[in-house]
């Protein structure tokens, strides 16, 4: 199959970036990313400069990749990565549209590859729970109920791959946020430090610049690892708590 | 050459008391001194951003580095199946004995007693450790752990969350390594890429990396260095591992002076998605847990598999009597549930047959269908249908097994476009673990004070094969609960060491080089792509270092090995400059260092004339064609010395007082 | 947001009722008796500044944080995708100008022409003086097309506002449970529908008769 791609290229974090446009010959067992591989080698072959993007394991689960294709972050299938998005959801002759994840506080670094060392800061805030190596008590000695245990699991399955932020309108890092604050707050062990947890992570993520949540549930639908907005939820109730709760 | 002497430094005393006493006398290093101390980690997957958080507590000032945009992303978080305990939580006579036991034979008779016991004895911790963090492991409806067992033992003791193990347990490292962050007792440096070890009087005192943002070359000192990096799979170009997954930092310690043992020790899995094309990148791993329910199977005929390779017929259509489950037939005892080399040895053997059943003739069926009809039938019998129709029995039976393997079969579908409860899996034995590495001792020290490897970079438990759902294990084992206490034999010595200066002429030494390296790449501007060489070498590593391997072959492949590397030398092409972000400059260094660690590998499979685990030589087989030991001559770990002409192998002879050496069968 | 949100929801409601007095054929004695009711009571009267005071704090808030979010996203995508969110929710601030803009050029249209003694006097029933006649004011409105017409495109703009808000407050007072939201989203759906519907029978029912 024969594609059109129009790639966001812009060479460095200063520079202004524009879409240009690139003639590929692909075939419907690629992935998205091998497409672009081929792209890139057929680059270098002209001498030119390759096309930068960020990958890793290639089967969904470390979070590295991240291209906008056709408007949608991680492109048209529902909780897929672009490592995992194929070719075969493509027909020969389209137009694809591949730009960097947009917003304020994942600034572009080089062509597709963002700086998303925000997140980072977000858990460094708060997104674990207080205890030293040694100090656990037996595996067994608090029982979780099973379905407090799945739903903490669905909340932390989340890559940190940042479609959340790339799809919100308002560049906000609530789903990625609530997703952490679930995850820990659900479970017993992670219950003590929960209201300052919260606290202290909500904070973080306005200084780095993320927007407000106004609920479109856009990250909700782009989420590779369909992660629920019933976080975010569960993040505002833990948030009020923390600023009008007993104790505050 | 002078002879190195290789020991294991392993203290005296009977193996089950070994490493409690050892703790107990070990020498320490006291808060007020620790403050003075500094460590660099490499590497932050389960064994470097345990390691680094756990020495952060301890109190010291830990340097964090990792070439990745976060420590998140390190590979260990693609693991998917779980993590093995000696927690016998489910009665069923597991323990630390016999966990030691499993992975001994496991591993083919060929890792230190001393280190598996070890592993084994501190694998209830990790447990214990990780639930506390916060990781959601699966659960009963009691509120208790859930297990499940694995391919290779006889108990159920793999602790699991979902088929995301590895997510969760790095996930519950990096937030631990994180509050270390927060609190400045650990830096961490993201995008930055180790590329020189320094060495200062012999010691261990410092890094060189690139920032891979900007192309600088920065200078890291410490008391100490410790390596975390992971395996090197990716030398045979398609593998599980992740694209950036590399040898690098291993390799250039062993540039300078550390040893690489085993190397020829690679782990192929059996059940991976078969190669498509040539375009291909990587390969995805399906969880070994589908073995319990699919069976392996091939035509009986050349015939059937040649008209399923072109597509006139499918896998369905075979008549079950026109089938060969060879696994079930050639091992009734344990089936398809045999070892992974096992596994993998006997597709390639189908598929060399002519029996493969995909386009390229690399392929077997993973076939679902009876373990749907039987957890159907099973499915009917407990809603009480009497008499259940052929469509309900299968849709009861489909409902069971997306129970089971729904993630994995949804990720099989995305990838192939074909629906696995309809068709049977197409599957092929893909690179996927090494279980050779960085030589270290008992305190996980390499031989070059100061230098310490942890997991998969070292070599030290799996011997010539890993058992499943013990990589975790190990990772976290290494950084959470031993490098925490050896790492203090080495700086107990140090506690009178000033800060380790980075301006001195050993830094200067080691970044000049650094540069001349990268200036000598950037500098061929060749015609070839760095990915064409990478590729290249993959390919005749798989041919004849893969999965079975004969002297000639190996001589031969040495031979385009070296002959590869002249060409990469002289007709690489890196575009762009070394000033910037560059990923096309980062994978050149990365696969440079690759094309002298398989030539390193082609030497020790070479060396090694026996058959054993990962390990198959065709020259050492029985009349079955099993895999042929030789434990008269070969057990040692072979640790080679970096020689530009001719690597210099080193010896460290394994003892077993407890375990007594026998042949693997699994008839 | 979502109080200042779910208050002047729960105007609307009071409002509708008031205002299909409208539709009685009664020459607009129910509504006119109404009307002098809810300016000259000193209760409604104070609930009302708090109504203003609202739907200020509500413009101003969303006005500020869509201000911010804008800067927080920065770039837009060149080919952006409307797959993914409903557009009413991706335009709330839009939407609610529209609105406000609606609210000047219906507060100007009856409530100003009222306060400025502008409108005819009518007696009526319940009281033994004349009250304002606001009914044919109304009336009279009612029947150019062009302000018919600015108040079907207010009620649009608020079935789209409301089609967003409604759930979107629920969701930001942290109320979001796996069996009650779709309740809560069906609810906010219909009332999204019903409300603007119905306001906008008056006018057309006005239009015709």
């Amino acid at each position: 199959m024969k594609l059109k791609l129009k790639i966001w290229r812009q060479p460095s974090s200063e520079a202004r970036g524009r879409l240009e446009s690139y003639i590929v010959e692909a075939n419907e067992h690629m992935s998205f990313l091998e497409m672009m591989d081929v792209l890139n080698e057929q680059l270098i072959a002209e001498k030119k400069e390759p096309v930068a993007f960020e990958h890793d394991c290639r089967e969904g689960i470390c979070g590295t990749c991240n291209m906008v294709i056709n408007g949608r972050p991680h492109g048209p299938q529902r909780g897929t990565t672009t490592c995992q998005l194929h070719m075969r959801h493509f027909n020969d002759g389209d137009v694809i549209t591949v730009e960097p994840w947009r917003a304020k506080a994942f600034p572009v670094i080089k062509d597709l590859v963002v700086d998303r060392s925000g997140f980072d800061r977000i858990i460094q805030a708060g997104g674990y729970i207080s205890v030293n190596t040694g100090q656990a008590p037996d595996g067994n000695s608090i029982p979780i109920e099973k379905d407090t245990a799945s739903e903490a699991f669905d909340a932390a399955t989340c890559i940190g791959c940042g479609a959340c932020v790339a799809a919100c309108p308002n560049g906000s890092a609530m789903l990625f946020t609530s997703a952490k604050v679930a995850h820990l707050g659900k479970l017993p062990q992670g219950k003590v430090e929960h209201v300052a947890r919260v606290k202290n992570m909500v904070d973080q993520m306005d200084e780095e610049g993320f927007g407000n949540c106004s609920n479109t549930g856009a990250c909700e639908v782009e989420c590779p690892k369909e992660i629920s907005i019933e976080n975010i939820a569960m993040l505002n109730r833990s948030y009020m708590a923390s600023i009008f709760g007993a104790n505050k | 050459m002078s002879s190195i002497d290789l020991k294991s430094n392993t203290p005296e005393g009977p193996l089950k008391t070994k490493w409690s006493e050892y703790k107990g006398t070990m020498n320490l290093v006291a808060p007020n001194n620790k403050r003075r101390i500094e460590v660099i980690v490499v590497g932050t997957g389960l064994a470097g951003a345990s390691a680094a958080a756990t020495l952060g507590e301890l109190g010291y000032n830990v340097k964090a580095f990792t070439f990745h945009d976060s420590p998140r992303r390190a590979h260990s978080i693609a693991a998917q199946g779980g993590i093995n305990a000696a927690k016998n939580y489910q009665n069923d006579g597991d323990s630390t004995y016999r966990l030691f036991y499993d992975t001994i034979k496991g591993g083919d008779y060929r890792s230190r007693e001393s280190n598996v016991y070890r592993l084994a004895e501190v694998s209830a911790s990790i447990i214990d450790q990780c639930v506390a963090q916060g990781v959601p492991f699966a659960r009963e409806y009691g509120g208790l752990l859930a297990n499940r067992s694995f391919g290779g033992v006889q108990v159920s003791r793999t602790f699991y969350a979902r088929g995301q193990t590895g997510q969760q347990l790095l996930i519950g490292a990096y937030q631990a390594l994180s509050r270390q962050i927060s609190t400045g007792q650990v830096k961490m440096y993201n995008r930055h890429e180790m590329l020189d070890l320094v060495k200062v009087d012999g010691k261990a005192r410092g890094i060189i990396t690139r920032n891979l943002l900007t192309g600088k070359l920065e200078r890291h000192a410490a008391h100490c260095v410790v390596l975390a990096t992971g395996g090197y799979g990716n030398v045979f170009y398609l593998s599980t591992n992740a694209m950036n997954s590399n040898v690098s930092a291993a390799w250039r310690s062993v540039r300078r002076g550390a040893l690489m043992a085993n190397p020829c020790f690679t782990q192929i899995h059996p059940t991976c998605i078969p190669v498509s094309g040539e375009y291909q990148s990587k390969l995805t791993l399906m969880s070994e847990s589908l073995r319990n329910d699919g069976r392996v199977w091939v035509p009986k005929t050349e015939e059937d598999a040649i008209a399923i390779r072109e597509g006139r017929k499918k896998g369905n259509d075979i008549a079950e009597e026109d089938r060969d489950y060879y696994l079930e037939r050639r091992y009734p005892a344990f089936g398809n549930l045999v070892p992974r080399d096992v596994a993998s040895r006997a597709a390639k053997t189908a598929c060399d047959e002519g029996k493969g059943v995909s386009p390229t003739g690399l392929a077997v069926f993973l076939d679902f269908a009876s373990a749907i009809e039987r957890y159907g039938k099973a499915a009917a019998h407990s809603k009480n249908i009497s008499n259940p129709s052929q469509k309900k029995i299968l849709e009861l039976g489909e409902s069971v097994v997306s129970q089971k393997y729904g993630n994995l079969f949804e990720m099989y579908e995305k990838i192939t476009g074909e629906d696995p409860y309809k068709n049977p899996m197409k599957i092929y034995p893909a690179v996927h673990y090494t279980m050779g590495g960085v030589w270290v001792d008992y305190n996980l020290q390499t031989n070059i004070p100061g230098l310490f490897a942890l997991g998969e970079a070292n070599f030290s438990d799996h011997g010539a094969n890993r058992l499943g759902a013990s990589a975790l294990m190990q990772g976290l084992a290494d950084g959470y609960f031993v490098i925490p206490y050896t790492i203090g034999q080495f700086l107990s010595k140090e506690i009178r060491t000033p800060m380790i200066s980075d301006q001195t002429a050993e830094f200067d030494a080691a970044e000049k080089a650094v540069q001349d390296r990268i200036d000598n790449l950037m500098n061929i501007q060749g015609n070839q792509s760095v990915e064409s060489f990478h590729r290249r070498l993959g390919k005749i590593m798989w041919e004849y270092c893969g999965m079975s391997r004969s002297a000639e072959g190996l001589k031969k492949g040495r031979q385009m090995i070296r002959d590869l590397r002249d060409e990469f030398y002289k007709d690489v092409f890196i575009p762009g400059s070394a000033n910037e972000f560059n990923p096309e400059l980062e994978k050149a260094t990365k696969v440079a260092d690759f094309l002298e660690l398989g030539e390193v590998m082609m030497c020790d499979a070479l060396d090694r004339n026996e058959s054993c685990g990962g390990h198959f030589r065709e020259e050492y087989q029985t009349p079955e064609g099993e895999a042929l030991r030789n434990d008269a001559d070969y057990t040692y770990v072979s640790a080679w010395e970096w020689n530009d002409k001719d690597p210099i192998l080193h010896k460290e002879d394994l003892e077993f007082k407890n375990v007594e050496l026998k042949t693997r069968s699994y008839k | 947001m979502s109080l200042t949100g779910l208050f002047l929801i729960s105007f609307l409601f009071v409002h509708l009722i008031g205002n299909l007095q409208l539709l009685y054929d009664d020459g607009g004695e129910a509504f006119n008796t109404y009307a002098y009711f809810m300016t000259h009571n000193p209760l409604i009267k104070g609930i009302s500044y708090g109504l203003y005071f609202f739907i200020l704090l509500h413009t101003i808030q969303g006005v500020i944080i869509a201000a911010k979010n804008r800067s927080a996203k920065g770039y837009k995508y060149s080919k952006p995708s409307g797959e993914n969110a409903k557009w009413a929710s991706k335009n709330m601030a839009l939407l609610g100008l529209l609105i406000l803009a609606f609210l000047f050029l219906h507060m100007g249209d009856f409530w100003l022409k009222m306060k400025l003694g502008q409108l005819g006097m009518v007696a009526v029933e319940a009281y033994d003086f004349k009250v304002a006649d606001l009914y044919s004011r109304v009336s009279i409105a009612y029947q150019n097309p062009i302000i018919v017409g600015s108040y079907l495109i207010g009620l649009v703009a608020l079935y789209f506002h409301l089609s967003h808000g409604f759930s979107s407050a629920f969701q930001t007072l942290g109320l979001n449970h796996k069996k009650y939201t779709p309740l809560i989203n069906g609810l906010g759906m219909l009332y999204a529908i019903v409300v603007p519907l119905a306001f906008a029978v008056i006018p057309i029912f006005m239009y015709f008769k």
